[in-house]
This record gives structure tokens, sequence and C-alpha cells, in this order.
């Protein structure tokens, strides 16, 4: 028997478990997954709590539920990983050993590492909304807020979701319109880019959407610390952005165990191979979701793709064959842009979003990075299929590869 | 790709300027890089830039400012002294590298 190891019961981790699990024989395969608590969240959900749409309730299912009854959940904090040995060591003592280890512990936010950040104005005047507990926080402070200066703020890339900071400062020009009072914000999206966005065509559609909404852009900052005292963020090129109230996107980093191990880079992301998603450094371990360091969002619509290429290739893998399936960065999100609309993106390492239809060219029945009312209802809708369809690793119908049929691609010469 | 012609030699460039292949750069090229973008080039700039192009030949990808500040213990208030405004384009720019991949 052998034993494929899962580090991680999120997202990534209970999609390749399910999916595993289907295609292999249980005499030959023992698959294990190991987490700390048995709360699996959807955490695009942490965007809408603090306006009040989703109710904590919504965003929360059990782990063990998720999974499918033959996969065993183990409960405990790992400790370490010992790479030479294949083995997984708990905080509590036990010891797990793997054939194939799966890290699949994500990335947190890390306001403990910008100076200040975590000071006197920390749940006072300095909130996030990356975590349950920040966005439960925020949602408080935000029923009572009088307005004044609310900055957005993203430290540094990469982080979950990067369109999140966006539809949360387009959420929050609803909200205060929907509550009479957006005279009394003034709002500014300060940013480690110099535009809305990573890449330009959608970072001129974002922008265009943040002038219309009257939301300022700082960008090109790289903060240095968050000054409690002037209420103020600043620079490293000694910039000043004073905030009455600030929403910040802190650091994002994977698992302190896997810097522990060995096995990180310089934010404790695990170098992949960026096509299978091998570890570099040990034929055995594999990394999914955002825990790898591939140069693509890291977003639950990645891993999903991700994982159905990588399926194919790990049962190459077991059978000691090249793995011939290479998983190109798909990746696509919804971006609420506030009164009911959003707008739809789909991209992957090669293109940049690009205007056009999806899925079907010409058809839809979505438009990419144009904001419409379906969108918006394809938005709302995800969180079912989230429960009902993607982590059970039920097939969606979507192709995981991306297609440039239906985009726009005469706005650009693809970068290969 | 564009070429263009530095310090006397053709290099390969991309449309920013960024030279694109690894071994078209020597440290001659990477001053006259510097003095194009107004950097005064020190023992502590060299340092740096020594750093982004063993860690690109290490890692096949140009490193970011967390990276140069972690793995090549300058830090970064420092790098924004050395490298003003832009240390990250910057420093890539000098030293012959891609321009750092903006993350997705």
């Amino acid at each position: 028997m052998k034993k494929l190891l899962i580090l991680g019961g999120g997202t990534a981790g209970t999609i390749a478990a399910n999916k595993l699990r289907r295609k292999l024989s249980a005499t030959d395969w023992e698959i294990t997954v190991v987490d700390a608590d048995d709360n699996h969240r959807y955490q695009p959900g942490y965007l809408f709590l603090p306006f009040g749409t989703y109710k904590p309730s919504q965003i929360t299912k059990s782990r063990r539920k998720n999974l499918t009854k033959d996969v065993p959940l183990v409960y405990g904090e790992i400790d370490r990983v010992e790479a030479d040995e294949n083995a997984v060591l708990l905080t509590d003592g036990r010891r797990l050993d793997y054939d194939v280890l799966i890290i699949a512990s994500g990335v947190t936010p890390r306001p403990d590492q910008t100076d200040g950040m975590t000071g006197d104005q920390w749940g006072d005047s300095v909130h996030e909304f990356y975590t349950y507990e920040g966005s439960v926080a925020l949602a408080k402070k935000l029923e009572t807020w009088p307005g004044g200066r609310l900055v957005i703020n993203i430290v540094e890339m990469p982080i979950k979701c990067p369109v999140a900071p966006l539809e949360f400062a387009f959420l929050a020009d609803s909200f205060f319109k929907d509550k009479g009072m957006r005279d009394k914000v003034e709002m500014t999206y300060v940013t480690p880019l110099p535009g809305a966005f990573t890449k330009p065509i959608a970072a001129q559609a974002f922008g265009n959407t943040l002038e219309e909404k009257g939301i300022a852009v700082e960008p090109d900052f790289m903060l240095m610390e968050v000054d409690n005292e002037k209420k103020a963020l600043v620079s490293y090129d000694e910039r000043e952005v004073p905030f009455d109230l600030l929403v910040t996107i802190p650091l994002n980093m994977g698992a302190d165990y896997v810097a522990r191990s060995g096995l990180g880079n310089e934010i404790n992301l695990v170098p992949v191979d960026k096509f299978t998603q091998q570890a570099k450094a040990h034929a055995n371990i594999f990394a999914l979701g955002d825990a790898n360091d591939i140069p693509a969002s890291k977003a639950g619509s990645v891993a999903h793709f991700e994982i159905d290429i990588f399926v194919e290739n790990f049962l190459e893998y077991i059978q000691g064959k090249e793995m011939t399936h290479r998983f190109d960065g798909h990746a696509n999100c919804f971006i609420e842009t506030g009164g009911k609309k959003a707008m739809l993106i789909d991209f992957n390492y090669d293109w940049e979003p690009l205007p056009g239809k999806y899925p079907v060219a010409g058809i839809g029945p979505m438009s990419l990075l144009k904001q419409t009312h379906l969108n918006h209802i394809g938005k709302l809708a995800f969180r079912w299929m989230y429960w009902n369809m993607l982590i059970p690793g039920r097939p969606m119908g979507l192709p995981p590869l991306m297609s440039t049929s239906g985009k726009r691609t005469d706005l650009v010469t693809a970068e290969k | 790709m564009p070429t263009t012609t530095i310090n006397g030699h053709d290099v390969t460039v991309d449309d920013e300027g960024f030279m694109t292949v690894y071994d078209e750069w020597d440290e001659d090229t990477g001053k006259a890089l510097a003095e194009a973008i107004g950097v005064d080039m020190t023992d502590e700039h060299w340092q740096v830039i020594r750093f982004l192009r063993n860690d690109f030949k290490d890692q096949g990808a140009t490193p970011t400012i967390r990276r140069v500040s972690t793995a090549g213990g300058v830090d970064t208030k420092k790098l924004f002294q050395l490298f003003p405004k832009k240390p990250a384009k910057k420093m890539a720019y000098i030293a012959g590298l891609p321009k750092p991949a903006g993350c997705v």
C-alpha cells in the first residue's frame, strides 16, 4: 500500500483528494489529508462579509464533510516535513510517512511583517478582510463608521485573489452610496503596482472604473511602515498617505512549516515546475494551489484548473512515466464592480485578460472585461458551484486550459 | 526583439530597453546602463547587481526586492537609497536582466 499525504484541507487539498480518490485503487493507494481544524471557509465570501451581503454561517462548512469519506482527515499542526526521510512530523510528536507528498497549505496574510501594522491602531482604524476574523471585525467597524479618509492598500504582490482589493473598493463605493454617505468618504487605492492591476489591458479597464467611482490611485507605493501616531502609510520613498480607516492587504506568505522544512522561498512558497507543480528540489513532492510559486494568480480557479491537469500527470508519474500534460496558468475571476454588476476575466501564463465572450466564442453568455448584471449573477452563483461542484471534484464542463477563441487577441501580440 | 548599441556592443533589448540575453552583459555594459539612468555605481551598487546576476543564473528569474533584501542581505530602505524611486526596475535594468515580472 502506497501513501499519498496531503497537507491542507482547503480548496486545493480537498479537490485533489476527492479527484485522486476516484482515480486511484483503494488497495494500492491510501490518501490522507492533514489540517489543523474542521473549518473549510469559502474565502471569496470574505469580500462580502464586511458589507453584510453574506452571513458568517454561509461561508463555512466542515472540512471532513467536504472530503469523500474514504479519505481520512488527520487533525494536527505540522511541525515540519523531513523530505529526506519521506515523513511529516506534527507538533504533538506524531509522525506520518508518505510515498508522495502534496503541499496545499495555501498562504495567509501576515500583518506582523510590516512595521507598525499590528500597532495601537490594529483592529481600531487598521483592518483587513483576508481572514474570517478580520472580515467579521471590519463588518462591525463599517456599521458605525462615520466616514472620512478610507485607504485601501496592498502591501506587496503576490496576494490571494489579486482582484479582491479592487472589488473591495468598488463595493465600498456602492455601500456608502446606499447609506447616503458617499460624500463623506474620500477613497484612495494605494498599490505597489504601477496601476490598478498587473496586466495592462485589464489595468486600464479597472483604472477607468476606479476613476468613474471617484477613487484616487496612489501607484508604485512600496509600504515601509504604518505610522500609528499620524495614522498614515509611509513608503520607502517617503510618501505619506493619511487615513481614518485603513483596509490593508498584508504581505501574504506560505506556511511557516514550509520554511522550517527548508522547502520554501523567501515568502515560504514552494518552488515548483510551473507546468507540473512538481517541487524543484524533491521529485516526490508537489505543491498545489496558493502554496506554490507558479507565476499565476493565487485563486481557487487556478487551483481548480491546475488540479485537472495535475491529476492526469499524477497518474503518469506513479507509473514511472514522464508527465506529459502542461498546466498553462489558466485563471478566471469575477470582479464585483458594485451596483449588482461584475466583470469577468479569463487569462493564463501567456495571455493577459482581454475583452470578449466566455465560455463560448461570440455567444458567451458571459462578457469579458465588461460590467454586466449577468457576471454579477455568475459571481453569486459561484458559491453554490464551489460547495457542490468544485470541492467534490465534479466536472464543471469548463476546459482546464485557456482558449483564445472569443477573445480580442488582436489587442495584443501574445507574449510567447 | 529590437537591438541597441550599448558601450560599443550590439545587445538585444525589449520594448522598454531591458536586456533580454543574459550573456550579452558584462560589467562595462552595466556601468553604461547605470549612467544612462543617472545611477553612479559604487561598491554597494555592484554588490547588489552581482547578487542579481548570480541569483538569476541560479533561479531563472529576476529576484524581487524582498528576495534581494532577505537572500542578498541589502535591506529595502538601502535599495531605495541606491536606486531611487523604482529600485526593482532600475536594478534589473542595470544588471541586464528581464524586468521583474509584476505578479499576477
